[in-house]
């Protein structure tokens, strides 16, 4: 199993190459005229349009052992909410329905706290678009990798957009050999895994010791990795050490959860004006 | 629970939808046009930045309440994963290394 997912992240590699119906820069008439938007979901239980070099069983293969590190690292988080949703008077059946509406890990724990005070539908709607408000930057960095795909492929996509499941796919998709169809695979094996462990939460999180086998390690480990990948020279460099100092700073001036959004922002802009400078001086 | 369930089906409902357009709208209008230079530049630095944004405070600060602490266990643990991830590129030897090391600080300290 090792070896499925030890591959190097820093091959260059220009975007769309993961998915060779897309090497050629589609024009908006072939856009419309794409097949995509009908049956995403049959043509893709049956494998159809879809890069042809990989067997069905290789492309879940493959999507599994990039999506595993991500179940494991629900499991204790889905577990814990779903002892809180228990407590707070949702049934398993309510925070399952939760998790497979919502699937936004932070968003549902703040959704449960303040149910669980009394709060109001309009008060928590808000604080679930605020804390959700930074899938937009993940949206736009992963549509470089998606150009001319289909609507339909696109609207079930964005379903499974989690800071997790970008992670992974970006890394992926940078790499060169990755394509949707696996980080579909990605998106909806992280998905089930949240679901699951949710309810399973629910139904009997207070047998389960908390913190068993470091568990609760295995995203913080999966980012670092992950962190490392993404490291590609001075500016990515740069624009990291910048993000965590300032993700560190609004974190504790600012109450609430816009640190990730105005620390990504800032340092990525920040590494980008930088390499624009330098790239100006060379000429 | 006081809600009724009609009620808890529509504020998932809005919880959902509020979720979903944020995941939805820059894939769905960027992956359409050919989108400019400096805009894939600017792109391309993003996922370093998020992934940073989202590791520091959980390294460097304690949550509740929010304050820097620099001796947390998540950061000790942290250096050798770190140096595990760039010598091998392995992501699961990674995160079960972490997982394992974190496991052992929680027996020894």
């Amino acid at each position: 199993m090792a070896d499925a997912i030890n591959y190097k992240g820093n091959s260059p590699c220009r975007p769309y190459c993961g998915d060779p119906a897309l090497t050629a820069t589609p024009s908006w008439g072939t856009l419309r005229k794409r097949p995509d938007s009908r049956g995403v979901v049959s043509r893709f239980l049956k494998g159809q349009g879809m890069d042809n070099s990989l067997t069905t069983s290789a492309r879940w293969r493959q999507g599994l052992g990039a999506a595993w590190p991500i179940c494991l690292g629900y499991l204790p988080l889905g577990i814990a909410l779903g002892v809180l949703a228990r407590q707070a008077g949702i049934d398993p059946l309510g925070i399952g329905l939760m998790s497979l509406l919502v699937f936004a890990g932070s968003a549902q724990f703040i959704a449960v706290a303040m149910l669980a005070a009394g709060a109001s539908v309009g008060a928590i709607v808000l604080a679930t678009l605020v804390v959700n408000i930074r899938h937009l930057l993940m949206s736009s960095a992963l549509a470089v990798y998606l150009r001319g795909v289909g609507p339909g492929f696109l609207a079930l996509f964005a379903y499974g957009i989690t800071d997790e499941s970008f992670a992974v796919n970006m890394t992926r998709f940078r790499s060169g050999d990755w394509d949707r169809w696996r980080a579909l695979i990605v998106n909806q094996a992280a998905n089930a895994a949240w679901v699951l462990s949710t309810v399973a939460g629910a139904f009997l999180g207070e047998l389960i010791p908390a913190g068993a086998f470091g568990i609760d390690y295995a995203l913080i480990g999966m980012f670092l990795c992950l962190l490392v990948f993404q490291l590609r020279g001075a500016f990515h460099l740069f624009t990291a050490l910048v993000a965590g100092a300032l993700s560190v700073a609004c974190y504790l001036a600012v109450p609430g959860d816009s640190y990730v959004v105005v620390a990504a922002v800032a340092a990525a802009s920040a590494g980008f004006l930088l390499q624009r400078h330098k790239r100006r001086g060379r000429r | 629970m006081s809600m009724a369930f009609a009620d808890y089906l529509f504020l998932l409902a809005a919880m959902g939808a509020v979720t979903y357009l944020p995941r939805w709208l820059p894939v769905f209008l960027l992956s359409r046009r050919p989108l400019p230079s400096w805009l894939i530049d600017w792109l391309d630095l993003i996922p370093v930045a998020v992934l940073a944004a989202l590791l520091a405070p959980a390294l460097l600060a304690d949550s509740a309440p929010r304050a820097l602490n620099l001796g947390k266990p998540e950061l000790l643990v942290a250096v050798p994963t770190l140096l595990f991830a760039l010598k091998t590129r392995s992501l699961g030897g990674t995160v079960l290394l972490g997982m394992f090391l974190y496991w052992l600080t929680g027996i020894v300290l």
